[in-house]
C-alpha cells in the first residue's frame, strides 16, 4: 500500500470481493469489523507499516460469515463499498455505508501488501 | 520470702570461684526451694553477672547448657556466657591498667597547653593596654573621647571572645584519640604565632620606643582582639562546620553477626569518622550477644570433623590423583587439596555421605521460632494477668484506706513473682538471660507501674533486643576501642577506604563510599504548552 500524498493520486493493487449479507432476525450482517477512519488514531492500527494511514480496515472477521467465505481477510484496506470511496471517510459513515438496509450484496475493493507483492514477484518474471 | 532467696542468692556469688562448689550449693538450693514450694508460689531469682572476673573453665559453661530444670529448681540463678570471656576480662582488666597512666598524663598535658593558650590569649590586649600606663605614665598622652570609646569596645569583644571560647573548647572531651587532632594543633599554632608577632611588634616599636600616643595603643588593642575574634570564626568553621555537609556514605557491619548500619558523614579524618561511627554505634546497633553465635560456631565444628586428613608418600598420591579425578563431583576438592600442601591429602569423606546439615539447620530453625513464639504467648498472659492486680489508688481512696498502700517499689516487687518464671523462661529461650538482671526487671517494672504503662510497653525491651546503651555498662562488651587502618588516622576519608574498629569480643568493619558529584540541568516547560487531543480507536462489527 502506498503512502498518500495529499493531492496526488493513490495507485493500488486491489482484489474485488463481493459479500452476500446475510439475514441474522432483524439485522443484515456482512460478518467482520472494521477500524480506522480519518477521525480515528491512526498510530493504533496494527495492520499497516504507515502509521499514518487513516483508511478502514477490517480488524476481524467472524468463522465462516459472509465475508469470510467471499475471500475477505483481516487486515484488508477497504478502498471502496459499492464505488463510494473508502479512503477518505469517517468510522461513521464507513460503518453507514456497509450497513444500508436496502442492499443485500456490497462490492468491495480491498487491498493487501501480499497482493502487491505478488504483482511485484509476477512483474520480475516476466522481466 | 522473696528477699530471703534474693540474699542468699547474691551472697553465693560475691566474689567466690566456680567449680566444685556449685554443685554444693545447686542441691542445696534445690532441697531449700521445694521445702518453700510446698506452701507458697514458687519464686526465682535472677542474679546479676559479678563485676569482677572469675576464672571459669569450660566445663562450667558445658554444664551450664545442658541443664535446664534450674529455672524451677533453684533459687539461684548464675549468669552463663560471660564468664566463657573471662580470660579476656583479665586481660583487659591489666591492658587498663597498663595504658590508663599514660592517657591521663596525655589528656592533662592537653588541657594544660589549653588553658596557658587561653590565659596567654586573653591577657595580652589588657597587658597591651596597661603596661604604658604603668611603664610611662608621665609621657602618656591622655585619653581622649574616642579612646575611651575604644575601651568599651575592647571590654565588649573580649566578652564576646570569652564567651565564644567557653562554647566551642570548654566541652567534656567526648573521646581520646589515638593522634593529636591536627585542625585544633593548627589553630593553637596558628594563635600563638599571631600572638607572638603582636608581642613581637608591640616590644619593639612602643616600649622601646615609649610611644606617647595612647589611642594609637588602644586602637593596636583592639585590632588584636578583632583578629582573634576572626581567628575563633575559622575555627568554628574548620572544626565544626566543615564536616555538617554529607559527603560521604559509610557502611558499618558487626563482624560476628554481620548487623549493619548506613551513615552519612563529611569530610572528617578517619580518627574524627571512627569516632562520630562509634558514638552512633552505642546509640543504633542492638547490643552484642555472644550467646547467640553458639550455634554457627557449632556447625561450623560439625563441617571441620567430617574431613580427615592423611600423610601420604607420592605413590599413593599418585594413585589418589587417578582416583580424585576419575569420579565426579569430586574435581573441586581435589583441586582445592592439591593446592594445599605436598605432603598431605585431604580426602573429603563427606562427598560420599549425602550432607544433611542444612535440613537439620532448617528444622532446628523451625523448632526454635515454634518455641519463643510459645514461650512469649505465656509470658505476654502471665504479664497481663499480673499488670491486672494492680490499679493506682485515686487521691480520695487515699485518705480513706492508708494501711495497703504501696509505692511503685513494693507494688512491683508485689507482681514480679507472678511473672517471674514466664519472664525468665523466654529471656533463657532468646539467650538474653545475661543481659537482664532481677534487680534491673523490677526496677523497670517499677518505672512501668509509675508512668502508668501497659504491660505491653512493660515487655517491649525484653522482646527485642534494644541498642547497647539501654544496657548496663558491664553488658556492653565494649569499652576500649582500637582503630585499625591502613591510611594514616589523620588523613581524611576517602572513597573506598576502609578501616576496622576492634574491641575484645568483636569489631566493626567499615567502608566509605563518596556521594557522587550530581550535574543538574533545568528545562523550562511553559504552562501553556499542556495540551491534549482525544485520540480514539473503535471498532465496529458489520
Amino acid at each position: 500500500m502506498s503512502k498518500y500524498i495529499p493531492g496526488q493520486p493513490l495507485t493500488a493493487v486491489v482484489e474485488r470481493i463481493e459479500i452476500q449479507k446475510l439475514r441474522q432476525g432483524d439485522n443484515l450482517i456482512l460478518g467482520f469489523s472494521i477500524g480506522g477512519g480519518i477521525d480515528q488514531d491512526p498510530g493504533q492500527n496494527p495492520f499497516t507499516n504507515d502509521k499514518t494511514d487513516k483508511g478502514i480496515y477490517v480488524t476481524r472477521i467472524s468463522e465462516n460469515g459472509p465475508a469470510d467465505v467471499a475471500g475477505l481477510r483481516e487486515g484488508d484496506k477497504i478502498m471502496q463499498v459499492n464505488g463510494w470511496d473508502m479512503t477518505m471517510v469517517t468510522h461513521d459513515k464507513a460503518r453507514k455505508t456497509l450497513t444500508k438496509k436496502n442492499q443485500d450484496v456490497v462490492r468491495l475493493l480491498v487491498t493487501r501488501r501480499s497482493l502487491e507483492e505478488a504483482v511485484k514477484q509476477s512483474m520480475g518474471k516476466k522481466q | 520470702m522473696d528477699t530471703e532467696s534474693t540474699y542468699s542468692g547474691y551472697s553465693y556469688y560475691s566474689g567466690r570461684s566456680r567449680g566444685s562448689h556449685r554443685h554444693g550449693e545447686r542441691s542445696r538450693d534445690r532441697h531449700k526451694s521445694r521445702g518453700k514450694d510446698s506452701r507458697s508460689e514458687k519464686s526465682v531469682t535472677i542474679t546479676a553477672p559479678p563485676a569482677e572476673p572469675l576464672l571459669a573453665d569450660p566445663a562450667v559453661r558445658g554444664e551450664q547448657v545442658q541443664d535446664d530444670n534450674w529455672g524451677e529448681t533453684t533459687t539461684a540463678v548464675t549468669g552463663t556466657s560471660e564468664h566463657s570471656l573471662s580470660q579476656e576480662d583479665v586481660v583487659r582488666i591489666t591492658k587498663d591498667l597498663e595504658e590508663s597512666v599514660g592517657l591521663d598524663c596525655r589528656r592533662y598535658l592537653g588541657l594544660a597547653l589549653a588553658v596557658v593558650l587561653g590565659l596567654l590569649v586573653f591577657l595580652t590586649p589588657l597587658a597591651f593596654l596597661a603596661l604604658p600606663h604603668l611603664l610611662w605614665p608621665e609621657k602618656l598622652q591622655s585619653c581622649g573621647t574616642a579612646c575611651e570609646g575604644l575601651f568599651i569596645s575592647v571590654a565588649f569583644k573580649l566578652l564576646i571572645l570569652l564567651l565564644a571560647v567557653w562554647a566551642l573548647f570548654f566541652r567534656p572531651p567526648r573521646a581520646g584519640l589515638p593522634r593529636v587532632f591536627v585542625f585544633r594543633a593548627l589553630l593553637a599554632v596558628l594563635v600563638l604565632l599571631f600572638v607572638a608577632s603582636y608581642w613581637l611588634f608591640y616590644g619593639v616599636r612602643i616600649l622601646d620606643s615609649q610611644d606617647e600616643n595612647y589611642q594609637g595603643i588602644v586602637q593596636y588593642a583592639v585590632s588584636l582582639v578583632d583578629a582573634l575574634l576572626f581567628i575563633h570564626y575559622l575555627a568554628i568553621v574548620l572544626l565544626e562546620l566543615r564536616q555538617l555537609q554529607p559527603c560521604f556514605s559509610v557502611c558499618v557491619a558487626r563482624s560476628t553477626d554481620g548487623e549493619a548500619r548506613h551513615y552519612n558523614l563529611g569530610q572528617l579524618s578517619i580518627q574524627r569518622a571512627a569516632l562520630a561511627i562509634l558514638e552512633r554505634y552505642y546509640c543504633d546497633f542492638p547490643v552484642h550477644n555472644p550467646a547467640l553465635l553458639s550455634a554457627s560456631k557449632s556447625r561450623a565444628a560439625k563441617h571441620l570433623a567430617g574431613l580427615k586428613v592423611y600423610n601420604v608418600d607420592d605413590a599413593f598420591r599418585s594413585k589418589l590423583k587417578a582416583y580424585l579425578f576419575d569420579s565426579p563431583g569430586n574435581n573441586a576438592a581435589a583441586a582445592a587439596g592439591m593446592v594445599q600442601s605436598q605432603s598431605r591429602a585431604m580426602i573429603a569423606a563427606t562427598a560420599r555421605r549425602r550432607d544433611t546439615s542444612h535440613n537439620e539447620l532448617y528444622y532446628e530453625e523451625a523448632e526454635h521460632e515454634r518455641r519463643v513464639r510459645k514461650r512469649k504467648s505465656r509470658l505476654v498472659v502471665a504479664v497481663e494477668e499480673a499488670f491486672t492486680h494492680i490499679k493506682r489508688m485515686q487521691e480520695e481512696e487515699q485518705k480513706k484506706a492508708p494501711g495497703d498502700v504501696m509505692d511503685p517499689r513494693e507494688a512491683a516487687q508485689a507482681i514480679f513473682p507472678s511473672m517471674a518464671r514466664a519472664l525468665q523462661k523466654y529471656l533463657r529461650t532468646t539467650k538474653q538471660q545475661h543481659c537482664h538482671s532481677m534487680e534491673s526487671i523490677q526496677q523497670h517494672l517499677a518505672f512501668c507501674i509509675t508512668n502508668n504503662m501497659t504491660p505491653k510497653a512493660f515487655l517491649e525491651c525484653y522482646l527485642t533486643p534494644g541498642p547497647t546503651l539501654q544496657y548496663g555498662r558491664d553488658h556492653w562488651l565494649a569499652r576500649k576501642w582500637t582503630l585499625i587502618s591502613e591510611a594514616s588516622v589523620t588523613s581524611g576519608l576517602k572513597d573506598g577506604s576502609t578501616f576496622a574498629l576492634r574491641c575484645l569480643d568483636f569489631g566493626l568493619v567499615v567502608t566509605t563510599k563518596r556521594i557522587p558529584y550530581i550535574q543538574m540541568s533545568e528545562e523550562y516547560i511553559d504552562p501553556k504548552s499542556h495540551k491534549f487531543v482525544l485520540r480514539l480507536q473503535s471498532e465496529t462489527s458489520v
